[in-house]
C-alpha cells in the first residue's frame, strides 16, 4: 500500500526553493546567452531571458527584476507557478546536448525576491491620460492589465467579488508551489501603482452591470472559470466530498490547518488540479491517496512532470476508473466504481474541470463560444461589445498564469489603441510594453531623449 | 607485454637539479621550512624560498591579496601586496640547512633581495650558501612595495643594474644563479640580455604584473583595500599564462639568449599548463596561486599527469621535449599569407544557441548565416565568405563542433617578409575581403 512518507510538517515546504546568491551566480554562468534564444519563443509573455539571466552573473538582480517585470508585471508568482518544464526551461538549449537546462524559474524568482525585497515597484504610473478603465476580476489577467494600463495613464479600477486580491494565485494554487502570502504581496505591489481596488463586489449584483459600461471608458473582463464540474453519481451530497479547488483553497487557509487530516482520500479528475489535489492531499498528511481517473492513463491531461510529482508523493493511480456513486450513510465511506471496484475513503475531491460563467457574460452581453469561451479579437482581445475586453482563462477555457498575464498585456495595449487610436503613450511614460508576440510594441524612449 | 615506459621527470635548470620540474614560487607557500617539507612530502621538485632580505625583517599590513571570479572559475585572478619575509634571516638560514638535511635531493633555492650595494649581496649569498642551498634567485621582480625602496622589480627594469647585481652575487656564489624577471618593462628581453651578461645561470618569469583588482561600485572604494586604501599589487594565476608563454618564448627564441636556462613561472595550474611552458622553452616550472587555491597535493596530479603525457608521447626524459615548440613561434612577418583554412559546423553536434551567428554578423565578417525554413534554428557557414578568423570556433559552447578546416589553395607558401622582397607581388587573394 502506497503511503505518504511526507510528515505534516513538510507539507507545505516550497518544492522550488530560493537560490543563494551563489546558487544564482553559478547557475546564470551556465547560460549560453543564445541568440534568438527558444526560451524567449516559449514565454507567452516573451520575457527575454537570456539578457535577465545575463544581468544576474553581473551581479545586478535589480536590473534582472526589471526585466522581468516590464515583459510580465506577473514574473514574481510565474516564477514558482509555470510549468517551466513545457516552457522556457523546455525550450533550453541544453535538452540538445543531453544537458539539464537552466534553473530559468529559479533565477527568475532570485531576481524578483530582489525586486518584491526593495518594496518598490521598479515602474512608475504613467501621466494621467484622463480615460478610466473597469477591471472585472482582480487575478492574475486582471492584475496583469491593470499594471500595464498603469503605466499607460489610465484611471484604473479593478472589482473582486472575494475578500482577497489574487484570483487562483492566492486561492488555487498547491500551498507547496507558492503560499498565499505570495500572491497577495504581488497584488499589493502591483497595486502600489495606483489602482482603486473594490474587493467584496461582485458585477451584476453588487454593482450592475449598466454602471460599469456608463463610468467607465473601457472594461476589462478577467472573470476566470465558475463552480467545478458536478459528477452527477449518487452520495455527491454527502459530507466529506469536496471540490479541488475548495480544498486547496481551504487547505491555504489557516497555515495548512484548514481540513483535517483524512485516512484515505479519493482525487476523481485527470488534469493539473487533481494533482495539485492528490499531492497537497499526500503533503497534508493523508494516509493514503488515489487518483481515479475515467479514462486511460494517455489522456491524463496533467502534465507528466506533474503526475510524477504524485507518485512521487506516494499516491495511487487508477486509470480507466469510471465513478458510479458515492457510498455511505452520514458521510463518505468509499467510491463504488463501475465494474464493483470500491475504494474505502472518507474524502472525495472532486476536480473534473470547471464550468464558464455563462450567466455573467449573458448579464455583459458578450458572445460566447460554445462551450462558453468568450469571444475576442486575437489581436487586441476586444470582446463582440463594444469598450469590452476579455482575457485569461474565461477566454483560453483554463490555461496556465503565464496566458493570463500574457492576455492583461496584450489587453492593455488594446485598450490603448482603441481609446488612443494612431497614437503613441505620452513620451514621457516610464513605461514599457516590451514586448507581444516576441515584437517590440512599443518603443522604449529615456525620458531624456522625448 | 612489453612494461610500461617510466619516464624520468627529473630537471636540470641551469645546474639546480630536482626530481621533477615543479618546484613552489617564492611566496607564501614557502614561508618556512615546515611548509617545504611539507610540499616535498607530497611531491614537490623544490622550493624557492620565500624571498630573504636583510635584518630587521619587513613588516606586512593587513588585509595581501584579492581575486578576481570568472563565472564559475574562483580566482582566475590574483594579486597580493605581501613584501618578502618577514621572519629574521638567521630562522630561514637555519630552516634551509634542515629542509636540505632531510631532502638532500630535492631543490631549495633562496631567492635573495637586498639593496644594490655589493657588500650587502656577497654577505647574503655566501651566508645562503653556506646553509646548503641548491641555488639562488635574485627578486627583480617584486613590483610593489619593495619597488619603492629602490629593491625588485626597480632593479629588474634597469637592464644596467640586472647585469650589476647579477655579477656582484656571481662573484662570490658556488651555486647556480637564476634571475627572477619583471613583465613591467616595454620588451622582457633586454634583462634577459642583462642577466646573461651578468653570468646569469638561468632566467625565471614571469614575475607578476602591476595590478589594481577593482573598486567596489556600491562603496567606491578599492575591492581589495587596507582600510579604504590600496597600492598596486603583482597580478597573477590562470589569467596571466599566456602573457607568461608569450615572455618565456621571446627569451627561448633571442638569438642573444637561446639556450639559457629558463624557470618557468606564471598561471600554471594544472599538468599541461607545466608542459606548455617546457616546450616553449622552460626547463622547471613554478607555481603558486593554484598552490595557493588547493594546497600541496595538487602536485599529485601534476607528476601523473605530466607522466601519463610523457609515456604516450614516448618521452622518456624532460630533456626530450623542453624548447620544441619554440621554433614556432616567429615574427608575423613569417606567417604564410597562403594558408587558408575556413569554419565548418557540424550539424549533428548544433544545439542550435546561434551564438556563433550573432558574434559573427555583429562583428566579425558575416559568413555565418541560418536557414529559418521549418523552423530552423542551425547555423552555416558561408565557406566563400569564411576568412577563417577562427571566432565561430571560439564562442561555440559544444566540444567539436565548429572545426577550422584547412583549404588547399594550390598557391605556394607566401610570408609578407616575401611578398614586400617582392614589390607586393603574388599574393593569391586566398579569402575574401569584406
Amino acid at each position: 500500500m502506497a503511503t505518504s512518507k511526507m510528515k505534516p510538517v513538510e507539507a507545505f515546504a516550497e518544492l522550488k526553493g530560493p537560490m543563494t546568491r551563489e546558487d544564482a551566480r553559478i547557475e546564470s554562468s551556465r547560460c549560453l546567452y543564445c541568440y534568438d534564444a527558444p526560451c524567449v519563443t516559449a514565454c507567452p509573455t516573451h520575457i527575454d531571458v537570456p539578457r535577465f539571466i545575463r544581468q544576474i552573473a553581473a551581479a545586478d538582480p535589480l536590473g534582472s527584476g526589471e526585466t522581468i517585470l516590464e515583459a510580465n508585471a506577473l514574473g514574481h508568482s510565474c516564477a514558482r507557478v509555470c510549468p517551466v518544464e513545457v516552457l522556457c526551461e523546455g525550450a533550453c538549449v541544453y535538452h540538445d546536448w543531453q544537458e539539464k537546462p537552466i534553473q530559468i524559474a529559479r533565477l527568475q524568482r532570485h531576481a524578483t525576491d530582489a525586486v518584491y525585497a526593495t518594496g518598490e515597484p521598479p515602474f512608475s504610473p504613467g501621466k494621467d491620460n484622463g480615460k478610466r478603465v473597469a477591471i472585472v476580476g482582480a487575478g492574475p489577467a486582471g492584475a496583469s492589465c491593470a499594471a500595464y494600463l498603469r503605466r499607460l495613464g489610465f484611471n484604473v479600477t479593478i472589482f473582486e467579488k472575494r475578500k482577497l486580491p489574487g484570483g487562483l494565485n492566492t486561492y488555487g494554487v498547491a500551498e507547496y508551489k507558492m503560499s498565499q502570502l505570495t500572491s497577495i504581496e504581488e497584488m499589493k505591489f502591483l497595486f502600489k501603482l495606483g489602482c482603486d481596488v473594490v474587493t467584496g463586489k461582485e458585477i451584476g449584483k453588487d454593482v450592475p452591470v449598466a454602471d460599469l459600461m456608463n463610468d467607465f471608458d473601457a472594461v476589462f473582463v478577467g472573470i476566470g472559470l465558475s463552480d467545478t464540474r458536478t459528477l452527477g453519481v449518487p452520495g455527491e451530497d454527502l459530507p466529506g466530498v469536496i471540490d479541488a479547488l475548495s480544498f486547496i483553497e481551504r487547505v491555504k487557509a489557516k497555515g495548512g490547518k484548514g481540513v483535517p487530516a483524512s485516512k484515505s482520500t479519493v482525487v476523481i479528475g485527470g488534469g493539473n488540479t487533481a494533482i495539485d489535489a492528490t499531492t497537497q492531499s499526500a503533503r497534508a498528511g493523508a494516509g493514503k491517496v488515489t487518483l481515479a481517473y475515467r479514462r486511460g492513463a494517455a489522456d491524463m491531461s496533467a502534465y507528466d512532470f506533474e503526475i510524477l510529482l504524485a507518485k512521487t508523493d506516494g499516491a495511487t493511480i487508477l486509470t480507466n476508473a469510471v465513478p458510479k456513486r458515492i457510498v455511505g450513510k452520514k458521510a463518505v465511506e468509499g467510491v463504488e466504481f463501475e465494474g464493483g471496484l470500491v475504494v474505502p475513503c472518507d474524502r472525495v475531491i472532486k476536480a473534473i474541470g470547471q464550468t464558464k460563467h455563462f450567466a455573467l457574460a449573458k448579464a455583459l452581453g458578450l458572445d460566447q463560444h460554445d462551450d462558453g469561451r468568450l469571444k475576442v479579437n486575437a489581436e487586441t482581445l476586444a470582446c463582440s461589445r463594444a469598450k469590452v475586453f476579455a482575457g485569461g482563462d474565461a477566454v483560453n477555457g483554463g490555461k496556465e498564469v503565464v496566458n493570463a498575464a500574457a492576455d492583461g498585456k496584450r489587453a492593455a495595449w488594446g485598450i490603448f489603441r482603441s481609446l488612443f487610436p494612431g497614437k503613441a503613450p505620452h513620451a514621457d511614460n516610464d513605461y514599457w510594453i516590451s514586448t507581444i508576440d516576441g515584437r517590440k510594441v512599443a518603443p522604449i524612449v529615456p525620458r531624456s531623449a522625448s | 607485454m612489453k612494461p610500461r615506459l617510466k619516464p624520468d621527470l627529473s630537471v636540470n635548470c641551469g645546474g639546480i637539479k630536482s626530481p621533477n620540474p615543479f618546484w613552489l614560487a617564492s611566496a607564501p607557500p614557502t614561508n618556512s621550512g615546515a611548509q617545504i617539507m611539507r610540499a616535498f612530502e607530497y611531491g614537490w621538485g623544490g622550493a624557492v624560498w620565500k624571498t630573504l632580505g636583510q635584518d630587521p625583517p619587513v613588516v606586512n599590513v593587513s588585509s595581501r591579496y584579492g581575486s578576481i571570479d570568472l563565472g564559475t572559475q574562483k580566482i582566475a585572478g590574483f594579486n597580493n601586496i605581501e613584501l618578502i619575509t618577514d621572519r629574521p634571516l638567521e630562522t630561514n638560514l637555519k630552516e634551509i640547512y634542515e629542509v636540505k638535511k632531510r631532502f638532500p635531493n630535492h631543490a631549495v633555492i633562496a631567492s635573495l633581495m637586498v639593496p644594490c650595494e655589493k657588500q650587502a649581496w656577497h654577505e647574503i649569498t655566501k651566508k645562503v650558501v653556506a646553509a646548503g642551498s641548491d641555488g639562488i634567485e635574485l627578486n627583480f621582480g617584486c613590483p610593489h612595495g619593495m619597488s619603492e625602496r629602490g629593491m625588485g622589480a626597480a632593479v629588474g627594469q634597469v637592464p644596467e643594474y640586472v647585469k650589476m647585481v647579477t655579477e656582484f652575487v656571481k662573484e662570490v656564489s658556488t651555486i647556480p644563479v637564476l634571475v627572477k624577471l619583471t613583465p613591467n618593462v616595454a620588451d622582457v628581453r633586454f634583462a634577459a640580455r642583462a642577466a646573461k651578461q651578468g653570468g646569469a645561470d638561468g632566467v625565471s618569469l614571469i614575475n607578476t604584473i602591476n595590478s589594481i583588482m577593482g573598486v567596489n561600485v556600491e562603496t567606491m572604494v578599492p575591492k581589495f583595500a587596507v582600510e579604504g586604501k590600496i597600492s598596486h599589487g603583482g597580478y597573477c594565476g590562470p589569467a596571466v599564462k599566456p602573457i607568461a608563454l608569450n615572455m618565456v618564448s621571446q627569451i627561448a627564441t633571442d638569438p642573444e639568449t637561446v639556450g639559457l636556462p629558463i624557470s618557468g613561472i606564471g598561471g600554471i595550474s594544472i599538468w599541461s599548463d607545466a608542459v606548455e611552458f617546457m616546450l616553449l622553452g622552460s626547463s622547471s616550472v613554478q607555481l603558486c596561486t593554484a598552490v595557493m587555491h588547493h594546497g600541496f597535493r595538487i602536485v599529485e596530479d601534476l607528476n601523473a599527469g605530466l607522466e601519463g603525457w610523457m609515456r604516450r608521447q614516448n618521452f622518456a626524459k624532460t630533456t626530450d621535449f623542453i624548447g620544441r615548440t619554440a621554433p614556432n613561434i616567429v615574427d608575423w612577418k613569417k606567417l604564410n599569407l597562403h594558408y587558408k583554412s575556413v569554419a565548418s559546423i557540424d550539424p549533428a553536434k548544433c544545439i542550435s544557441c546561434d551564438v556563433c551567428y550573432v558574434s559573427c554578423n555583429d562583428t566579425t565578417h558575416q559568413c555565418i548565416a541560418i536557414d529559418r525554413k521549418g523552423g530552423n534554428r542551425k547555423p552555416h557557414v558561408l565557406q566563400d565568405d569564411c576568412v577563417g578568423c577562427n571566432l565561430c570556433s571560439l564562442v561555440c559552447p559544444v566540444d567539436g563542433c565548429i572545426t577550422m578546416k584547412p583549404v588547399d589553395t594550390g598557391l605556394k607558401p607566401l610570408t609578407w617578409e616575401d611578398y614586400t622582397k617582392n614589390g607586393m607581388k603574388g599574393y593569391g587573394e586566398v579569402y575574401r575581403r569584406h
